[in-house]
């Protein structure tokens, strides 16, 4: 894989994850199939997100995958062979628009909170909520730039972070207008 | 026409063709069977939830149609989970309808509940729990469609006893795309540029060898393949899964590869340049040490799962496609490049007139066949040797019996000594490797081909497991033979601790005479035999093949101390076989 130099920052675990962009049947029990799968055939799973699309027949999963132990064509094919996966598609870095949401409450009294507020400027985050000696912030982007703002907001004090885990789409091509959208 | 979903259940399993159901009663499934009584379907009351699965497995493996078992939630359902993994693990078309409490008792820990569906995710090929009696049908189709396309393998279908007893409007559905099955579209025919390769491949090989595997019985194969093996004049392995794929007899033939596999075909594979698997997936039972696998081996691969292409070797050529349909056009790809029907002569500036002889390798392999043929001490005297069991039931039986094992040192016999010949006429259990499989299956078998004679060569170990299935074979007159090779002890684990553990035996030794073999089986309502010399063998086969009216079995009292050989010990490479406790040459 070539590495490419994008504008989301260093992602120093780029060699070894790889995203899947599944698109499964929005049925009972999908998740876990997909999920099992990984567990059953020793492949880890270094993120992963889940949620509706705008077919409602249809959701998408989206994982990242460590495929030092595993090639990623062993693991597409096994989850190819899951009834309820409809599609697969391998989403490379330097192909696809990642982005991942990151909410934070950190310890901040009233001394630190500019130079909070700020860097959630920079950063182009939001604060979501105040109190007396906690602010709650939150930022959407690519995935090394929310890992650089974890570093940086980290010395104010983390009482609670969660990630949402990546969801990406493959980039658009930059070419002339065409009739028709390919099939991915 | 309204109905209820128990009928409705039935009545699906009709438009299937269904002919016989295997399987046990119980609360859940309770309302399934009342309309099984005005069904023209038959059902064999097994002893055993596990015994169901099995016979519904060999009857499938020998008549190439989806085997069927029924079972309560709870505990009927967790037994039947041995066979869903016997079955995916060989690619066994088996269909499993299991009660389940009823859907407003899911979830609370009732009686006889477990969530069967979670527990048989990962050994099924697909499962559903039917929440809506109107599903019914439609699930049922799409289960049979999944079980018998592809890769086949089991599928469960869990039914909620309210659902069971819902009332539903009566449809089948008329078109896959009713099956609501938009992510299973199995890949039948090959690449055409890929065939081409792989014809390329054939042409430019002086030491090919087919690795015909379970996949050739699968795709109805058999036919192509020796069509295929004839106009090459390439020569066929067949694994475990793969006995009767192709002809013993045939001269171009090398039996069975693989840990226990003669000299000739493991070691044929080994020197091999191009290996042509076809259906078969280099289980590390045939492989042995994977490094060490076929170094010198182009390989060509052919399976119906693409995620077998390259899961374990790389393949130069990796085809997925049908097994059938993939020969077929492989052998019209040689028939372009001047490799005809045999005895044609390749025509002068075809591909084929450069293609190499095949004479020295022929040769070659003639004489490992020579060197080392395989063999057992002819002239003990006294013991019993289970080889000349196997042996003399071959020879005194039909050409065409079916035989069906369990596993250990007896499957291992028995694959080696029996002379296949037919398709389908081998049963057993290859990958998952489950003792206890062969009464079962036999039954099953019997079923299916109540033409044929059906005998299950049988552990004294493996039959304990299962044997109360010959109480469901004498009820329903189902007259299976069973031969026991009772060596009295867990054999293949006693080899390996005689072999790697220093001779230090633990906890393989059953005795021979406990239970009695010969008593047990009266008490079942079968005819029991005991053999204990060699003298007397042939008259209590003839005798046992002569009975057509209940089942029989001979408690064949064998040496203990036989081993199973060649063998290539676990991990080690395939070219460190062992051919005989005396081998000469270095084991070589």
């Amino acid at each position: 894989m070539t590495v490419a130099s994008v504008a989301v920052g260093t992602d120093r675990l780029a060699d070894r994850h790889h995203i899947l962009s599944v698109l499964v049947e929005n049925k009972a029990g999908v998740l876990a199939r997909v999920a099992s799968l990984f567990s059953q055939r020793g492949y880890n799973i270094f993120s992963l997100a889940v949620a509706p699309t705008d077919d409602e027949r249809f959701s998408r999963i989206t994982i990242v995958v460590d495929v030092e132990s595993v090639p990623l064509e062993q693991i597409t094919k096994q989850l190819d062979k899951l009834v309820n996966v409809v599609a697969i598609t391998e989403l490379a870095p330097e192909e696809s628009t990642e982005r991942e949401l990151l909410l934070a409450t950190l310890g901040v009294g009233a001394a630190e909170r500019g130079q909070v507020i700020q860097l959630v400027g920079i950063f182009g985050g939001q604060i979501v909520d105040v109190g007396a000696d906690h602010m709650t912030v939150m930022l959407a982007g690519a995935p090394g730039k929310v890992d650089d703002f974890e570093e940086l907001v980290r010395p104010y004090g983390i009482t609670e972070l969660q990630r949402t885990g990546r969801v990406a789409l493959p980039r658009i091509e930059r070419r002339g207008p065409r009739v028709g959208v390919s099939a991915r | 026409m309204k109905m209820t979903g128990a009928q409705a259940l039935i009545k699906s399993l009709e438009m299937q063709d269904v002919e016989v159901i295997f399987g046990l009663p119980g609360g859940a499934i309770l309302p399934a069977y009342d309309p099984i009584l005005d069904s023209p379907i038959r059902h064999i009351l097994v002893r055993h939830e596990q015994g169901a699965g099995h016979a519904a497995e060999g009857y499938a493996q020998v008549t190439g149609r989806p085997g069927v078992a029924m079972v309560t939630s709870g505990p009927g359902a967790t037994n039947i989970v041995t066979p869903l993994a016997n079955a995916a693990m060989d690619s066994v078309p088996l269909v499993v309808i299991s009660g389940q409490v009823a859907t407003t008792s899911i979830g609370t820990d009732a009686f006889q509940e477990c969530a069967i569906t979670g527990v048989t995710r990962g050994i099924t090929k697909h499962n559903w729990l039917v929440t809506d009696p109107a599903e019914l049908p439609r699930t049922i189709a799409a289960a049979f469609h999944v079980a018998t396309t592809g890769r086949p393998g089991p599928v469960l279908v869990d039914v909620p006893k309210d659902v069971s007893n819902a009332s539903m409007e009566w449809y089948w559905p008329s078109s896959l795309e009713e099956l609501d099955l938009p992510g299973y579209h199995p890949q039948t025919a090959g690449d055409p540029e890929l065939v081409g390769k792989a014809a390329q491949l054939i042409l430019e090989a002086e030491r090919p060898v087919i690795y015909a595997g379970g996949g050739i019985l699968k795709a109805h194969a058999s036919a192509a393949l020796r069509e295929l093996a004839e106009r090459t004049g390439i020569p066929v392995v067949t694994t475990l899964m793969a006995r009767g794929a192709f002809p013993d007899s045939h001269p171009l033939c090398l039996g069975m590869p693989g840990m226990h596999g003669n000299y000739t075909a493991v070691t044929a594979m080994q020197r091999s340049d191009l290996l042509i698997a076809l259906g078969s997936r280099f289980d590390d039972r045939v492989t042995g040490k994977l490094s060490a696998f076929a170094p010198g081996a182009r390989v060509i691969h052919v399976d119906i799962d693409p995620a077998e292409l390259g899961k374990v070797r790389h393949a130069d050529v990796a085809i997925a496609g049908d097994c059938r349909i993939v020969i077929e056009d492989l052998i019209s790809a040689l028939g372009r490049s001047g490799i005809g029907p045999v005895g044609s002569m390749a025509s002068p500036g075809s591909p084929a007139a450069s293609r190499p002889s095949q004479e020295p390798w022929m040769r070659q392999i003639r004489d490992f066949q020579e060197r080392f043929p395989l063999t057992y001490d002819r002239d003990a005297t006294g013991a019993l040797k289970p080889q000349y069991v196997v042996e003399t039931l071959r020879d005194m039986s039909p050409e065409d019996t079916i035989v069906v094992s369990g596993v250990g040192q007896h499957q291992m016999w028995a694959s080696q000594y029996w002379r296949f010949d037919h398709p389908y006429t081998w049963v057993n259990s290859g990958g998952l490797g489950t003792m206890g499989f062969a009464v079962p299956a036999a039954l099953g078998a019997k079923v299916g081909r109540p033409d044929k004679t059906v005998w299950a060569i049988d552990g004294d170990g493996c039959f304990q497991m299962t044997a109360q299935e010959l109480v469901t074979a004498s009820a329903e007159r189902i007259p299976v033979k069973v031969a026991i090779l009772n060596n009295a002890y867990l054999g293949m684990v006693r080899q390996w601790q005689e072999m790697f553990y220093e001779e230090r035996y633990s906890e393989v030794y059953l005795s021979p005479d406990l239970p009695d073999y010969v008593k047990w089986a009266e008490a079942m309502g079968c005819v029991g035999l005991r053999v204990e010399s060699p003298e007397e063998v042939a008259p209590a086969i003839d005798k046992a093949n002569s009975i057509d009216d209940r089942p029989v079995v001979i408690d064949f009292r064998t040496d203990a101390f036989e081993k199973v050989y060649p063998m290539v010990p676990a991990g080690a490479s395939n070219d460190d076989i062992v051919v005989g406790p005396s081998a000469g040459e270095g084991g070589r």
